[in-house]
């Protein structure tokens, strides 16, 4: 075991990952310097710009577009491009490559070519980094037939999820959150992690009243919630998602079927938001009681007041809680 | 009338105000991490400073007037200022304030100033080259005698939009000035080896068949001189121009970033280089000595009371997050 920040831990799974499969290359904006927020800069403070080389750790223009293509051109060329976009907003410049070209190469083509590509867009609210630079679109790709998503929410899981990304085979869309870079834990380097599973983030007494789902960096608000929910006798169990496509369908319905409620809580804005898949499928398939708690559609705002409208804290989950327990 | 006093006290406020706005940034967490927290930091979150190249913000919004449009970059105070803006308000605005020009909802990467012509500091590199493109077309078609100005950096042409806008502008004769802000960097990046071909902004304009000037960006007079040269061009219906500034910046790429990437020995070189520095020499040298000094002493006064209005000025309630946002069939025609 070894304490490490979020950033630190996915570097530490691709320098891994690069050691040993020499196919492996990153590119983007700044990777030389050990990326804008250190997630290219091992634990003892190299780049990994200097254990790979220019040749693998790839600095590039400022051309969204292209770093996103060229990725697309890198993996039907044989090779497996981390492609670093630096927060999700600047994504959205590479979003023909990404939704039209990466995701839908290998079936438009017939199972030819495959794109084993990892498209890091860091989501969430960066403080007081106002509208262009706080936004969470996860459910936008997950919407997307062709690939997968991942926002994982702990140092272990951004190690474990970005080495069975790299294994994966077919684009994934790696969203971490951009307030969780510095968030210190322990890291298991033995451990494995698998695409498509959740986690248990708090279970109290078997969850046996409320199921919260949840990911990224709201999953640790979701567990503040749940403690006070404990201390008022409440047993709620809070599953960390930590891929949002595929989603454990079986095991949030099997916690939604034991508890009887369900409550999904996410960071990006409520309408629209993958929250309502989870609900609709909870409901649909189960005779839970669901709810939804998310941000309010209004883009993030760079005040301090305005931009809190837009954070869910622990008392706003509480509340919802109870209100779902309350029926 | 004194001209290069005019373009000094225009730099001089400038510089003012970005060094006010990046103490008040000072006590949070550094460049790296998250951005800028802490209960005492007034100007919260990334504040990229312009300083170094105040000129070229004086010496194009020298000739540019209320009615004319202009869009920025995220390092957008000095053409905001420049444009005519009201350095009070700006304050304002990136202490989150309610009475800020953007109501605290945009900071410091989002000022603007409608009223002044000044459409808006922008998040995403190149983005203000497309819409000071329809803002010309939007000019043109409107049979409006006014340009639009786009400001961007030396990192920003490399993205597929600079292309299309230049393009765009070319086919359509529009009445649109691209001034690239030279400052060899992008975030922690030099710039040229990111770069194909030399003088890369002004090749890649005539390529397209946009006349494109290169000036000394820290020679505030020069930069004045070729900027006034092309925009009575324009004004003329030349159709696009492109001025090419080569210009330093002096600081990093937020205010708290130490930009240790950044060699000694040209930081040094470039901050006897400092617009600011040259043009006081020069004022000295023709005997304006005082008159400079004058001008010192009033931007600073008039930076100080922007920062004590900013102060004592409240936040925007919570409920102005709802506001502008959007609201169907509202205000559509004017
Ligand atoms: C589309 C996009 N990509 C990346 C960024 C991150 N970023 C912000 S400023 C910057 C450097 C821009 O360099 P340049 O255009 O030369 O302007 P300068 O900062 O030097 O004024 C980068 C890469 C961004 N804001 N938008």
């Amino acid at each position: 075991m070894r304490t490490l920040s979020y950033a630190q831990a996915a570097a530490l799974a691709l320098q891994e990952a690069m050691q040993t499969h020499p196919h492996i290359v990153a590119l983007g904006e700044d990777l030389g310097r050990g990326g804008v927020f250190g997630q290219y800069r091992s634990a003892d403070g190299r780049c990994l710009a200097e254990l790979f080389g220019s040749q693998r750790i790839i600095d590039t223009p400022i051309s969204e577009a292209t770093i996103m293509g060229a990725g697309v051109g890198m993996a039907l060329a044989g090779l497996h491009p981390v492609v670093e976009m630096r927060v999700a907003d600047f994504a959205l410049c590479a979003i023909d490559e990404l939704v039209n070209q990466a995701a839908k190469n290998r079936f438009m083509f017939g199972g030819q070519g495959r794109v084993p590509l990892i498209a890091r867009l860091p989501i969430g609210i960066w403080t007081a980094s106002a509208a262009q630079h706080s936004q969470s679109f996860e459910a936008w790709f997950a919407h997307i037939p062709g690939l997968v998503v991942v926002a994982p929410a702990t140092p272990q899981d951004n190690y474990g999820l970005l080495k069975a990304s790299l294994a994966s085979g077919d684009p994934v869309v790696y969203m971490e959150h951009k307030e969780l870079w510095g968030l210190q834990g322990e890291v298991d380097t033995q451990a494995t992690a698998e695409l498509g599973k959740c986690r248990v983030a708090f279970d109290e007494g078997e969850g046996r009243d409320l199921t919260v789902v949840s990911w990224s960096r709201q999953v640790h608000v979701c567990v503040d919630a749940a403690r006070e929910l404990a201390a008022s006798g409440v047993r709620t169990r809070v599953l960390d998602l930590r891929t949002i496509w595929p989603w454990d369908r079986e095991a949030v319905l099997a916690a939604a079927s034991a508890s009887g409620r369900l409550l999904v809580v996410h960071e990006a804005v409520q309408a629209a938001g993958f929250g309502a898949e989870v609900a609709a499928t909870v409901a649909e398939h189960t005779g839970a009681r669901v709810a939804r708690l998310g941000a309010p559609r209004i883009p993030v705002g760079y005040a301090p007041t305005l931009e809190a409208e837009s954070r869910i804290n622990a008392a706003q989950v509480v509340q919802a809680a109870r209100r779902l327990l309350a029926h | 009338m004194n001209e290069l006093l005019d373009l000094y006290r225009t730099m001089v406020r400038i510089r003012a105000f970005e060094d006010a706005a990046e103490a008040a940034s000072q006590g949070g967490v550094s460049w790296g991490g998250a951005a800028t927290e802490g209960a005492e930091v007034r100007v919260k979150g990334p504040l990229h400073l312009s300083t170094g190249q105040e000129a070229v913000a004086a010496g194009v919004c020298a000739h540019l007037h209320a009615r004319d449009l202009l869009t920025s970059t995220h390092r957008g105070h000095g053409h905001t200022l420049a444009k005519g803006a009201d350095p009070a308000r700006m304050m304002c605005e990136l202490f989150g304030r309610a009475s800020g020009y953007n109501g605290g909802k945009g900071g410091s990467m989002h000022i603007a100033d409608f009223s002044v012509g000044m459409l808006g500091a922008n998040g995403v590199v190149t983005a203000g080259l497309p819409i000071a493109v329809g803002a010309a077309h939007g000019l043109k078609i409107r049979g409006e005698d006014a340009i639009a100005v786009s400001f961007f950096g030396d990192g920003a042409i490399n993205r597929g939009p600079f292309l299309e806008a230049l393009n765009w502008a070319q086919i359509y004769r529009l009445p649109v000035l691209f001034v690239c802000e030279d400052n060899r960097i992008s975030a922690t990046t030099q710039s040229a080896p990111m770069t194909a071909g030399e003088q890369a902004a002004s090749a890649r304009a005539q390529a397209l068949g946009i006349p494109a000037v290169q000036v000394d960006g820290n020679a505030a007079l020069a930069v004045s001189e070729a900027a006034r040269k092309l925009i009575e061009e324009i004004r003329a219906g030349s159709g696009p121009r492109l001025l090419h500034a080569l210009t330093y910046r002096l600081k990093g790429h937020v205010s708290v970033d130490p930009a240790s990437y950044r060699d000694p020995a040209e930081v040094a070189q470039a901050l006897k280089n400092d617009p600011i520095v040259l043009a006081r020499e020069r004022l000295q040298a023709q005997g304006l000595g005082e008159q400079a000094a004058q001008i010192e002493r009033e931007a600073d006064e008039e930076i100080a009371a922007a920062v004590a209005t900013a102060s004592a000025a409240p936040l925007p309630p919570p409920e102005a997050a709802y506001s502008d946002v959007v609201s169907i069939g509202e205000g559509a025609w004017t």
